[in-house]
């Protein structure tokens, strides 16, 4: 069945999910931007839009409001993640879901720092919340735990920042120090020109946060605040150079377990399923009757993380 | 043998008194001749001891010429007698048996002004608070003491009882304003 989907956020991703959604069988008929919106009922052509958003910096005339009166079956939040109250994210799906109308989030924003509001919410409308995209971009986290079923589910860890990942694996494999390393990830794209929310561990932590309140079920539920950071600024070369003269290297871990959320550089065995290198991602899961689950890929990138949405969206079916 | 060998191994049920394994290590002296390390093992696992860990100090010879070799293993508590007098019937030399309890090694890693902290200071807070030994360190000061330099530590701690050294260490850590790069205990990393 094909959908129709309503697209706030002109990022990465939610141009990608703008480009795709014919791929899987779905139409856009609103996609806006942070200042404007367009609309089509007959489904917008992607090309155009994107032109349009080139030639004039807004992807459309209409108030980026607009696509909550237009006829779309799921909204897709793609705008920039935010902490506290999570908005305008948070009012986004409040809408959505006021209305009647499923939504996917790439935003990490709501399901990290109000989850209980937000399923609050859900349960009292006919539409659906998903968020497979908020963790591990294409790599199906969430939709592994659902199968399983989250009492199932003891643990999860695992790497889920792609930034610090790539700068921790360089200065382990070239010997160069953090700042050196952070300067060329900048210069591939690979780091924002403010590092801080993937280097701090915050980035990690909000999603280690919303694997916890899927595991949890509804008896505990976890905030940004609630988790335990440490970034990767204070790991020296020195101390990935004593790491390696002893079998090791220092990944930047995150834990969702019974006793809370954990994020912290840690010492694992080298060639280990978690010391995975470059920009990939991976999670662990520790199961009840089936040991351990490795999933790994690429958790960012635009198409990457559109494909998780997308999937999400064939769910709702 | 693998770790996963040694978790299988001592997940295994002893027959006896049916009290719980405790650990023991114990030091022995080998003579450098081959099949040594093979007939003072059997001993062990004949009289119902679970192997944990064998310290070859290749190289280190003791005073006698013979290779000091240190054997953590976990037995019920009434069978670690038989094992030491088996050991010994067997003509392997026992210099040093339960002495200690030490069951589980841990690498960490510390990060930060540790010569100006007193690095030899950290490691006895560390011994004594944490009841465990530190077997190895090896220290990465790069830019001598201008830049914070790294400690690599590998601590015996009591069996099961490694989580709390490591809130041991985190807490002298925060004292002195260090960091730490903490194992990955849980799962197979």
């Amino acid at each position: 069945m094909s959908l129709k989907l309503a697209i706030l956020g002109a990022g990465a991703v939610g141009g990608s999910v703008l480009d795709l959604a014919g791929d899987y069988g779905h139409e856009v008929v609103a996609f806006a931007d942070s200042s404007s919106s367009v609309s089509d009922p007959a489904g917008l052509d992607a090309e155009s839009v994107h032109a349009r958003k080139e030639r004039d910096g807004v992807v459309g005339d209409d108030d980026p409001h607009a696509v909550f009166d237009t006829d779309y079956d799921v909204l897709i939040e793609a705008t920039p993640t935010t902490l506290g109250d999570a908005e305008p994210g948070f009012s986004h799906v409040e809408r959505a879901l006021a209305d009647d109308r499923h939504v996917v989030l790439a935003n990490k924003g709501p399901v990290a720092e109000r989850y209980g509001d937000l399923r609050a919410l859900e349960a009292e409308s006919e539409g659906t919340v998903q968020f497979e995209a908020a963790v591990g971009g294409a790599i199906p986290v969430l939709s592994t735990i659902s199968d399983l079923g989250p009492s199932h589910v003891t643990a999860a860890r695992g790497v889920l920042n792609g930034t610090a990942n790539f700068i921790l694996s360089r200065m382990a494999a070239e010997g160069l120090d953090y700042e050196h390393v952070l300067a060329e990830a900048q210069d591939l794209g690979v780091a924002e020109t403010d590092p801080s929310f993937d280097v701090d561990g915050i980035d990690a932590a909000l999603k280690f946060v919303i694997l916890a309140n899927v595991l949890s079920d509804g008896d505990a539920e976890y905030r940004l605040d609630d988790a335990d950071v440490e970034g990767i600024r204070n790991v020296p070369g020195s101390a990935l150079d004593l790491a390696a003269e002893d079998g090791r290297t220092v990944r930047l871990i995150g834990e969702a377990t019974s006793s809370g959320v954990r994020v912290a550089p840690r010492l694992v065995p080298q060639g280990s399923a978690l010391s995975v290198t470059g920009t990939q991602n991976i999670v662990q899961l520790e199961t009840t009757h089936a040991g351990q689950l490795n999933i790994s890929g690429r958790g960012a990138g635009g198409p990457e993380t559109a494909t998780a949405v997308l999937s999400d969206v064939s769910r709702l079916e | 043998m693998s770790t996963q060998d040694v978790e299988s191994e001592s997940d295994a049920e002893t027959d006896g008194s049916g009290e719980l394994p405790q650990p023991h290590t114990i030091r022995l002296e080998l003579v450098d001749e081959p099949g040594q390390l093979l007939s003072a093992l059997q001993p062990i696992a004949e009289n119902g001891g679970n192997l944990l860990s064998i310290f070859h100090e290749r190289g280190n010879l003791t005073p006698r010429g013979h290779i000091p070799v240190e054997v953590d293993l976990e037995c019920p508590p009434d069978r670690f007698d038989t094992i030491v007098d088996a050991l010994r019937d067997a003509g392997i030399n026992v210099i040093r048996a339960g002495a200690e309890h030490f069951g589980e090694t841990v690498s960490l890693i510390l990060v930060g002004d540790l010569v100006d902290t007193d690095l030899s200071h950290t490691l006895h807070s560390i011994e004594d608070g944490a009841e465990a030994t530190v077997t190895d360190v090896s220290l990465s000061a790069p830019s001598g003491t201008q830049e914070p330099s790294s400690a690599r530590l590998r601590l015996a701690t009591r069996s099961g009882k490694t989580d709390e050294a490591l809130t041991v260490v985190r807490d002298i850590a925060a004292e002195k304003d260090l960091h730490v790069v903490e194992p990955l205990t849980e799962g197979s990393a």
